[in-house]
């Protein structure tokens, strides 16, 4: 069990759903609220990783990052060094591949919440921003923790994406499933199956946890009509 | 509306073991965020190069070929003992780490396992102009798993014939030149065309070995070095292919344009060319020699 590379998925998995979640909010709120004419349009690039093979995400990413493109060169030249083959172009990588699992859940959340509501905080003269804080926001507190989980959880099973944008390096991009990827390789089956097994538990324990917490409120609900 | 009531009425609808699960969330995340940033780790994985801190750059960044796995960790721990240095290497099939390195990968050294995919890197200027090291000659042969009713070692290639052979494992001929050197030597044999519909291509002849350990193929064409390495060895048979059948597989290292520390890197090639790690080298089966251009 290689325990650099499991810190280095945690790193990267917190970092990536912390900026997820920045980025996520927002935009949730707009596809939810939005009556723009091609707003189907934004769902569907925004659902794009979903149905995308991670080589076709992968290897857009890595000609957007290489030094040959003007987005490459241009970091390159705003810190010195290409993006690609880095943790934070890991970073970058796996805020893209992650990013329907935060939108979904929000902006899901966001549309449940009831118009009437969210109205009567207008007419009662809160601000859209303090109407978004403290009507809907706490009203979909569950689909931000669903949000948090699921592109976390994502983060840490990525491989494809992460293989072809970071290339494998120990201590710098070898995450977690890549390291077991590279076990089986080394034909080291001891080594692979623990690994996995871990790997396995540690994904099991999450899921327990968001289906823990989405659990105390449909069994409230079936006790109040029993009572 | 007054603002305490809000408040008030927007907790108690949360619940309190709603809010205790929310609290412990966030303590797990914290405890991730720190947890994984432990000292310098922070500045290192952020450095502008991408590499760890290290003030004496005493680090070497090596992309190597699969077939090279086995030797390469022999070698990396002999040289470590010998120079008091850390050596990190990533194995991969040539023609993925010829990509990569195209696209800015921070690697030392390059062992490629042909001699056209480092030319290719010189020519493109991401490699020092005067560093294309043979530093071996590799063969590739037929290798079965112990309980197999195949017998290459009797048979020879004719052994692919075998009524039990449904699927036959190499690397990726696209991208990896142990794969090209085993279609070679099928076509060269006659047999492509009739077997064309078995092969399986690993990613890297490392996959190729997995899979025909595995029993996922019945036999596979590995490099021998995989074929005598210790997860291997006593697991299955094997017979080299006649090296006559396959164009010779001549293996280059270059340093590239971009490493930071060449004193360290040459001598980490002067070690396997001429030093102890030669003897590895031809321990696993490769043919070595002297010369570099």
């Amino acid at each position: 069990m290689n325990w650099d590379a499991f810190w280095l998925s945690m790193k990267l998995a917190s970092i990536t759903s912390i900026i997820l979640l920045c980025i996520g909010l927002p935009l949730a709120y707009w596809i939810a609220r939005s009556s723009w004419r091609w707003k189907f349009l934004i769902e569907a690039v925004v659902a794009l990783p979903i149905v995308l093979p991670p080589t076709v995400l992968g290897f857009y990413l890595l000609t957007a990052m290489g030094s040959r493109s003007f987005l490459g060169r241009f970091y390159q030249e705003m810190t010195g060094s290409p993006l690609a083959f880095t943790f934070g172009g890991l970073v970058v990588a796996s805020i893209f591949y992650s990013l329907p699992f935060t939108i979904q859940p929000l902006s899901m959340a966001f549309s449940a919440v009831d118009e009437c509501l969210i109205q009567n905080a207008w007419v009662l003269g809160r601000s859209r921003w303090m109407t978004f804080l403290t009507v809907i926001l706490p009203l979909s507190y569950r689909g931000v923790i669903t949000a948090f989980i699921l592109s976390f959880a994502h983060t840490v099973g990525e491989f494809g994406v992460v293989l072809m944008v970071g290339g494998n390096i120990p201590g710098i991009t070898r995450t977690i499933s890549i390291d077991l990827y590279d076990q089986v390789q080394a034909l080291n089956d001891q080594g692979a199956s623990e690994t996995a097994l871990f790997l396995l538990v540690f994904s099991f324990l999450f899921l327990s946890l968001v289906y823990f917490i989405d659990r105390k409120k449909d069994r409230k609900r079936v006790t109040v009509q029993f009572d | 509306m007054n603002r305490h009531n809000e408040r008030y009425s927007r907790l108690s609808k949360m619940g309190s073991i709603k809010r205790s699960c929310i609290f412990l969330l966030s303590l797990f995340c914290l405890f991730l965020i720190f947890g994984s940033f432990n000292g310098s780790d922070l500045l290192g994985a952020q450095l502008p190069s991408g590499r760890k801190a290290n003030p004496s750059e005493n680090i070497l960044l090596v992309a190597a070929a699969s077939n090279l796995r086995f030797a390469m960790e022999d070698i990396v721990d002999e040289f470590g003992k010998a120079f008091q240095t850390e050596i990190q290497v990533a194995y991969g099939s040539s023609g993925s780490f010829t990509a990569q390195l195209m696209a800015g990968a921070p690697f030392d050294l390059f062992f490629s396992a042909d001699e056209v995919l480092p030319r290719k890197l010189i020519s493109k200027g991401l490699a020092l102009e005067d560093t294309l090291y043979r530093y071996g000659t590799g063969r590739i042969v037929l290798w079965v798993s112990n309980g197999s009713a195949i017998h290459p070692e009797r048979e020879g290639m004719k052994a692919l014939l075998h009524p039990s052979v449904h699927k036959i494992a190499m690397a990726n001929p696209r991208h990896a030149p142990y794969g090209a050197a085993a279609v070679a030597a099928l076509k060269n044999t006659g047999l492509y065309e009739s077997l064309r519909a078995r092969l399986v291509f690993g990613e890297n002849i490392s996959e190729a070995a997995h899979f025909v350990r595995k029993g996922s193929a019945e036999i596979g064409i590995l490099s021998y070095a995989h074929a005598v390495s210790l997860p291997l060895k006593d697991d299955g048979r094997f017979w080299p292919i006649p090296a006559t059948s396959y164009p010779p597989l001549n293996q280059g290292a270059i340093i590239l344009q971009q490493s930071r520390n060449v004193p360290l890197s040459k001598s980490f090639i002067n070690f396997i060319i001429e030093g102890l790690g030669r003897e590895i080298m031809k321990g696993y089966g490769y043919k070595t020699q002297k010369d570099s251009r």
